[in-house]
């Protein structure tokens, strides 16, 4: 008996096609959004002084902007798979006292070393949160509040009152970052090449853009044969490491660590996040927007400063354009919605 | 077992364990005391509770908090009568509420950007409207709300308000037909929709309560620490989601009860008070909640997870029992 297989389209008519590029031009304008929005307030804020573009000025708003930058790259894994990882604050103030204070403990410990104890503290806590999150079946909001609550905890139970000054830290840690390199802080560059192997792999590798898919519709990825909790768990646990290393970074430039080392830091980063492009409800953004939109809020705090404005309006100035971001943001996909349809009811059958 | 009665059996555990930690636990200096700390965050999270259910979240309530008692030392600092006062705090929260209400139900944006967005702006006008000024010129009459007790009670004011709120969110929310909206909308929002309930006025009205309640906690924070400063309330959020998690309030929407977030707030209460009584840090109490918290959403999940690992036995059992097809 022969079976009647229903004719279909060609993937490559025009419909298809016209609507691919559309949607495609919009997102990489998002993008370029943002990068437009950094260039104005740079050039009006040197217009009215341009104090603003001397190096060092530059050198200071970059290496302020790493430790968000960095932050920002392993909030946009959790965010566009469509969770949320809110402990990342207290993974850096945790990561931050533990591994500066081995300074202090054991003499004549390698920087290296201690990098890496910071990244292992990190990566701990973040397979805690993905074994949670993946295993569990509990919304990350939920696990990701109690393990910033838990992680913030620890960290306080073990410093107390106590607190890391940088008469301890040897000068090969307290000039990371200071070092430059034509001019660029290192750790910029560093940072930035990080990042943009984040987003290369996020872009181009399988599992990178198989996150993608878990944050546009979860169940149609499970039933696609996509390792959801696999990947959900890889995300969480290298969102953790990413912290922890932020973390060293932080301790290298502020030098004096307490306990409440990173306080508050998730909401500024996810901020930053959604400024930089990457939907909160996942699904679409990259992690060069995310660490663009780090950027722009440190140069907006920076620019304040320099045209003696009080930083007192950057928190509100900083909520201001997140709100503005995404209400951009939804009055562009419900346009593009429109226009998706008009494309398809025209040029279809 | 009901979460309910799951967390009252918690509650009293606490309270055995309180007492045989301290002689003082049941003192009424020291239920003064309890009432006194939490009394904000429980107020908080009535309208927080109510919000959830209905398949949204408000981060802003800290800092609605923090903006209105900004407001209330800037003005206070300026001359203005403490009754003027008030009826602008009240239009304070409206407006804060109003703003999430209008981004949330008009623009169709997700509630946890929004408020995220808008805990960031209200705390910042809070910044604006003080800086780095502490006021803390306020009449006795006003603060003694930090030290005096509900005469004849052993209460502190805003432990009453609480429970007097308590009694009207529960029945708003498990009488009348407007709290079987809210259940409704956070079950299914398009189910809702379609049964002809007004979606949208309902959540306006919630965040607009909220922005009120807030901004009224913002008062009372203010006056039992005779203190307005920039930086109050800050990261209290988090307690209020917290608490109502805790509560059996389901971050899904849908489900959830004032029965047991009044429940939460007193395991809160108590175990941050047995805790003070130890000597335990302050400051890392937050372990607790953080535990607490993991326990009331994995202690449902178990159940699930056991049910699920249970199916998959019994299924690989039949189908290995199950006979071939043989042909005849």
């Amino acid at each position: 008996m022969s079976t009647v297989v229903a004719p279909t389209e060609p993937s490559g008519t025009p419909t298809d096609v016209r609507s691919r590029r559309l949607t495609d031009r919009v997102f990489r304008l998002r993008e370029s959004g943002i990068i437009v929005v950094l260039a104005m307030f740079v050039l009006v804020t040197t217009a009215i002084q341009p104090r603003f573009l001397d190096s060092a000025n530059i050198q200071f708003v970059l290496v302020n902007t790493t430790v968000f930058a960095l932050l920002a790259l392993g909030e946009t894994l959790v965010v566009v798979s469509r969770n949320v990882d809110l402990s990342i604050g207290s993974v850096l103030g945790l990561s931050a006292y533990m591994s500066s204070s081995l300074f202090g403990s054991i003499h004549g410990i390698s920087v290296v070393v201690v990098f890496l104890t910071g990244l292992g503290i990190g990566l701990a806590c973040g397979f805690a949160n993905g074994l949670m999150v993946a295993l569990g079946r509990v919304p990350s909001l939920v696990v990701t509040l109690a393990t910033l609550y838990v992680i913030r905890g620890i960290d306080i139970l073990h410093v107390g009152g106590g607190e890391v000054v940088a008469s301890t830290l040897p000068s090969s840690f307290t000039n990371i970052p200071q070092d430059t390199f034509l001019g660029i802080p290192v750790v910029a560059i560093a940072v930035a090449v990080v990042v943009a192997a984040g987003a290369y792999y996020m872009r181009s590798f399988r599992s990178g853009r198989e996150l993608y898919a878990i944050g546009s519709n979860p169940e149609a990825a499970r039933l696609a044969g996509i390792p959801v909790g696999r990947r959900v768990f890889t995300a969480f646990a290298l969102s953790g490491a990413i912290a922890g290393l932020a973390g060293v970074l932080w301790a290298a430039q502020y030098q004096t660590i307490d306990s409440s080392a990173g306080t508050g830091y998730e909401l500024q980063v996810i901020a930053a996040v959604v400024v930089g492009g990457v939907a909160i409800f996942g699904g679409s953004g990259s992690a060069v927007g995310a660490a663009i939109g780090a950027l722009l809020l440190a140069t907006i705090n920076s620019a304040l400063n320099v045209l003696g404005i009080s930083s007192l309006w950057v928190e509100a100035i900083a909520g201001f354009l997140l709100l503005l971001a995404i209400s951009l943001d939804r009055v562009i996909s419900l346009r593009l919605a429109n226009a998706l349809r008009l494309m398809r009811s025209r040029g279809g059958a | 077992m009901r979460w309910e009665t799951g967390l009252a059996v918690l509650v009293v555990a606490i309270g055995i364990l309180g007492a045989s930690i301290s002689s003082q636990f049941f003192s009424s200096g020291n239920i003064f005391y309890l009432g006194l700390s939490s009394g904000e965050i429980a107020i908080m999270a009535l309208p927080m509770t109510l919000i959830i259910i209905s398949g949204e979240i408000d981060l802003s309530v800290a800092s609605i908090l923090g903006m209105s008692s900004a407001l209330l030392g800037f003005l206070w600092s300026h001359g203005w009568p403490m009754p003027a006062i008030f009826a602008m705090i009240a239009i304070l929260g409206v407006l804060a509420g109003s703003l999430n209400a209008v981004l949330v139900t008009r623009l169709g944006l997700p509630s946890l950007a929004v408020t995220i967005g808008t805990l960031a702006l209200y705390r910042g006008i809070a910044l604006i409207l003080l800086g780095a000024n502490t006021i803390s010129t306020f009449p006795g009459s006003y603060t003694s709300i930090g030290t005096t007790q509900i005469s004849g009670t052993d209460l502190s004011w805003s432990a009453g308000i609480f429970l007097i709120m308590a009694v009207i969110f529960g029945i708003v929310l498990h009488v009348t037909p407007f709290g079987r909206w809210i259940y409704a909308m956070g079950a299914s929002p398009e189910a809702a929709l379609f049964a002809g309930i007004r979606v949208r006025r309902v959540k306006t009205i919630l965040f607009i309560v909220s922005g009120v309640v807030c901004s009224f906690a913002g008062v009372l924070y203010t006056f039992r620490l005779a203190t307005a400063v920039s930086n109050n309330g800050l990261g209290l959020e988090l307690d209020v989601v917290a608490i109502a998690l805790v509560g059996g309030v389901s971050i899904f929407g849908g489900k959830g009860s004032i029965t047991g977030v009044v429940l939460a707030v007193l395991a809160f209460a108590g175990i941050q008070n047995a805790l003070f009584l130890t000597n335990f840090n302050q400051e890392a109490t937050g372990i607790v909640i953080g535990g607490l918290l993991l326990v009331s959403v994995f202690v449902p999940n178990l159940a699930g997870l056991t049910e699920r690992g249970r199916r998959r036995l019994i299924g690989t059992a039949r189908t290995l029992k199950a006979p071939s097809h043989g042909v005849p």
